[in-house]
């Protein structure tokens, strides 16, 4: 709308027409409380702390539902207008108990904000305080009745937000209520955002209760493990006796590619880290047959000591490995290159989940095709093949949602199954005839209301699942390449699936998707590396069951409990594990090293989009490494020269140790940040990280990041489109999609780091009658 | 479910109440009304009744429930067979409407939201009831008791307990 220009506080300002009052001012730094007040909700005008004085009208405005218009004039700052907040102050504080010393809120409670900033210490109420009991709601969400301002956010958080319309305000006036929808419990997707707009403590997170006060935590903001979203997550950290614990995770940043948003396994499902199963020193299998602890020395000396052994003896054909879905870019790149140029072998693969394979031949030589997960909040038409956002991408339906509410998105859903974003979808398909692969032709038809309301659209943002493959991929692409201006995102299950995949944790395939058999290869990083497609991961257990496999290493992943494997098939197979947990795998191992998980380290990781995002260090806990460290101490021990693995302090940086850096601590905080983006930084120790990941932007150019995005903690987006981005891989014959085992984890399930979490197993529980029920539908 | 077969109501009124739905340009319009009659034949709004006006609208009970809680003439308690409502705003107050209410706690033995021990009488107070004119006034379900004083209040319940003897329904506290 055309901008209009009107006055506050005598400052002229100028916004499109139809702006709220209170979010043209915020843009200018004139700050209106409110507590009813939220962006991107709809509006309440309930709580009467934003009221302005407009000129010429009567009464006291509320700001954020005033829309302005050319030529008002408004005072927002007066003493008529403090004694306004104070007097609303005072009511909010007539029956709200003054336990702030105890209150989960206190410290960053927006009641407790305005009653510094207004006053209102004094009060002409004397009656005494009504008290209610805490309630339990759920085993996430504990809720405080005489706390609640009855602001409603949490109601239109719950309803508009997430669409579950779970919460409710019974009776009126000073009887209202907030009410769950089972009367005394939540049914609900237990994300806890109500507990995050709680302006106060009325609304309070099972797992953080009572645990800490917010000064007491340091604030990191670094990527969640769980799915394929990848979204920012804010941890509490505090220090604890081996370490230090996260109590809290939550986003109130905004920041990253989710906002405020996160779901119940990004908020509560971070405790497998202090689970007590927990393995914190390395373990090795003793003469008698049990694994017994042992030093990080005796037990990298024996593993490396076995695997160059077996290498020397009978090959490093003769060797698999087998990598994770959840360690960083780093590790997975420096893993593969491990096993391509240590232990000289292509048997190296991941748990598929996903055929990014086939999305990246198909998409290849195409620039700027691939989606990025902010287009799927802002883009005018979205059609969702497949997948079940709302239960295994939280964050993309939760874009979805406000997309289609905010911006009028017309969302188009095609699907074997009735899935919830339906009710946000203008138009559903169901599968057509012969599954997925006729819905183009379904499409091009152009007889049905359906494909008549997709043609019809200029632009498309494809979103498809897991359940499209191989050739139905390219299919798919080629038709939206053909039709122009279309987009496409492509969903797997864990935080790095895609991260594996284009890191070459593939027995056929390089880093980006460069076959093995490519004459002259990373002839310089890679000396010696074999040309010949290594075996698959069910064909590792083939070769152990015929007693061909020599050595297996398995770094963050639990094949024997995945594929199922007989116990028995390893039995002559040196097994090396990293690990968080004594896994099923673990357990068979003969060496097995305590790894970190992923808020204990330092890395990139890719969600499915292809966004790349830093993970930073939050936790830590004693005895665990980085598998990265792991690694590069394994080659060390098996007598790598490590630089050859890490071009660590590499000859012709020049490194600023920091003479430019400026005097004032701040200064040399963005100072790290300018070095690390102009890949400056010093990078001296081989167990840096970030020294691997100069090497993957040089041989993979769909890596090719910005940096400053990426370390001022942001999202930068890869471009598989690019022409040398990812190579085309047509010289494949087979696309091997059968490899491919969708997860499908839901909203309280995460692969094996699930089952180690209390939290998301409660939460498990409790929803597990509503869950049934409408599986029974 | 089918709601022709699994409806709590009587077929008069489920027929009301389909006409209801289908009246307004937006369902959930015929919310209070649907409560309001449900409550006239049920007596109270009983959890099954919440559950059928929720699936016969298409919105959660919750939905429901947050706008029955907002009322109070809508009840989620059994009432007596006669509900006396006493009104005490400022105009029947001033005109002796807490003698009233008072002489009915006395004869009934029971207070605000009271139901007597067979069901048969219960008191509430209540808001004005529109009688302005002829305070202090009274709503007995759907009757109007105006210009009362205490002494009528013995006159007014045996009304209703010789009504019931009528009827033979109730008998005699």
């Amino acid at each position: 709308m055309a901008d209009v220009t009107f006055t506050v506080d005598g400052k002229k300002l100028t916004a499109p027409a139809g702006t709220l009052l209170i979010e043209a001012c915020r843009k200018v730094g004139i700050e209106i409380p409110a507590f009813c007040y939220y962006p991107g909700l709809s509006l309440q005008a309930a709580c009467r702390m934003c009221v302005v004085r407009q000129e010429k009208v009567p009464k006291l405005q509320t700001a954020c539902t005033t829309a302005v218009a050319e030529g008002q004039v408004f005072i927002t700052d007066s003493p008529e207008i403090t004694q306004a907040r104070k007097a609303t102050i005072e009511l909010l504080l007539g029956n709200h108990p003054l336990d702030c010393p105890v209150c989960d809120a206190g410290g960053e409670c927006e009641l407790q904000d305005m009653t510094f900033k207004y006053g209102a210490g004094e009060s002409l109420y004397v009656e005494a305080k009504q008290h209610r009991e805490e309630q339990q709601w759920s085993p996430a969400v504990f809720f405080d009745r005489p706390r609640c301002i009855l602001c409603y956010r949490c109601i239109r958080m719950c309803g508009e937000g997430m669409d579950v319309w779970a919460l409710g305000v019974h009776n009126r006036g000073v009887s209202s209520i907030i009410t769950p929808n089972g009367g005394d419990h939540l049914d609900c997707e237990q994300c806890g955002m109500c507990i995050d707009v709680c302006p106060v403590g009325a609304l309070t997170s099972g797992s953080y209760r009572y645990k800490t006060r917010p000064w007491e935590m340091n604030h990191v903001s670094t990527v969640c493990t769980h799915c394929a979203d990848g979204c920012k997550v804010t941890l509490g950290v505090r220090q604890s006796n081996d370490g230090s614990e996260i109590v809290r995770a939550d986003n109130r940043d905004k920041s990253g590619i989710n906002g405020d948003f996160l779901c119940a396994k990004g908020r509560f499902g971070f405790d497998f880290v202090e689970n007590p199963e927990r393995l914190t020193k390395p373990l090795v299998r003793n003469t008698a047959g049990k694994l017994e602890p042992a030093t990080w020395e005796h037990a990298l000396r024996f593993a490396a000591g076995k695997l160059r052994e077996i290498r020397d003896n009978k090959g490093g054909s003769s060797i698999g490995v087998i990598g994770s879905n959840q360690t960083t870019n780093e590790e997975n790149y420096l893993l593969q290159k491990f096993a391509r140029t240590v232990l000289v072998t292509n048997n190296i693969d991941h748990e598929r989940s996903a055929d990014y394979t086939a999305f990246a031949r198909a998409i290849a030589g195409h620039e700027a095709k691939s989606a990025s997960l902010r287009e799927t909040a802002t883009a005018p038409a979205i059609l969702l093949i497949g997948g079940n956002p709302t239960e295994e991408h939280p964050l993309l339906a939760w874009n979805l949602r406000t997309n289609v509410r905010l911006n009028h998105a017309r969302l188009y859903i095609a699907n074997a199954k009735t899935i919830k974003l339906e009710r946000q979808a203008k138009a559903v398909q169901g599968l057509p005839p012969n599954g997925y692969k006729d819905l183009t032709a379904l499409l091009d038809r152009n007889d049905t209301d359906f494909s008549k309301a997709v043609l019809a659209e200029e632009s498309l943002l494809i979103v498809f699942g897991q359940e499209y493959r191989g050739e139905q991929i390219e299919a798919l692409v080629a038709w939206g390449l053909k039709r122009g201006n279309v987009r496409f995102a492509f969903l797997s299950d864990y935080s790095n699936s895609r991260g594996a995949a284009d890191m070459g944790l593939l027995p056929d395939l390089l880093p980006g998707y460069v076959p093995v058999t490519t004459p002259g290869a990373f002839a310089t990083e890679y000396p010696g590396l074999p040309t010949t497609p290594g075996k698959t991961q069910p064909e590792f257990f083939t070769a152990a069951a015929k007693g061909e496999l020599g050595a297996l290493l398995v770094v963050g992943a639990n094949p024997v409990a995945k594929l199922g494997v007989d116990p028995v098939a390893l039995k002559n197979t040196f097994v090396v594990v990293q690990d968080l947990f004594l896994t099923e795998t673990a357990a068979l191992a003969d060496v097995v090293f305590p790894a970190a998980s992923l808020y204990e380290k330092t890395g990139t990781v890719t969600n499915t989009f292809g966004d790349v995002q830093l993970a930073k260090k939050a936790a830590d806990r004693a005895g665990v490494k980085p598998d990265f460290e792991i690694l590069v101490r394994l080659a060390g021990s098996m007598g790598v020269d490590v630089k050859t693995l890490v071009p660590f302090g590499a000859g012709n940086v020049t490194a600023d140790l920091g003479q430019s850096r400026g005097a004032q601590s701040g200064e040399a905080d963005r100072h790290a940040v300018w070095l690390a983006a102009n890949g400056l930084e010093p990078k001296l120790s081989p167990f840096d990280p970030l020294a691997v990941l100069d090497e993957i932007e040089r041989l993979v150019p769909a890596y090719k990041l910005d940096r400053l995005n990426l370390f001022g903690g942001n999202d930068a987006p890869v471009e598989p489109g690019l022409v040398s981005g990812f190579v085309p891989v047509s010289v494949l014959t087979g696309t091997q999609d059968d490899l491919v085992v969708p997860a499908h984890d839901g909203l309280f399930t995460s692969g094996t780091l699930g089952r180690y979490s209390p939290a998301l197993k409660e939460l498990a529980r409790h929803q597990a009658p509503a869950l049934a029920e409408a599986a029974a539908d | 479910m089918s709601l022709e077969t699994m409806t709590i109501f009587s077929p008069q009124l489920a027929a009301r109440l389909d006409a209801l739905v289908a009246k307004y340009p937006v369902k959930r319009s015929a919310l209070i009304p649907m409560l309001l009659y449900a409550q006239d034949e049920i007596g109270y709004l009983s959890d099954t009744v919440i559950a059928e006006v929720a699936e016969r609208i298409g919105i959660s009970e919750l939905d429901v429930r947050n706008v029955a809680t907002y009322y109070s003439m809508l009840r989620f308690k059994p009432a007596g067979k006669y509900n006396v409502q006493v009104c005490t705003n400022i105009s029947c107050m001033l005109r002796g409407a807490y003698d009233v209410y008072e002489r009915f706690q006395e004869e009934l033995g029971v207070g605000h939201k009271g139901v007597t021990p067979d069901g048969f009488f219960s008191l509430e107070e209540v808001e004005c009831i529109g009688a302005c004119c002829w305070a202090p006034a009274i709503q007995v379900n759907y009757d109007f008791h105006d210009e009362l004083t205490p002494g009528h209040v013995p006159g007014i319940l045996a009304q209703y307990r010789s009504k019931a003897d009528n009827e033979g329904k109730v008998p005699h506290a």
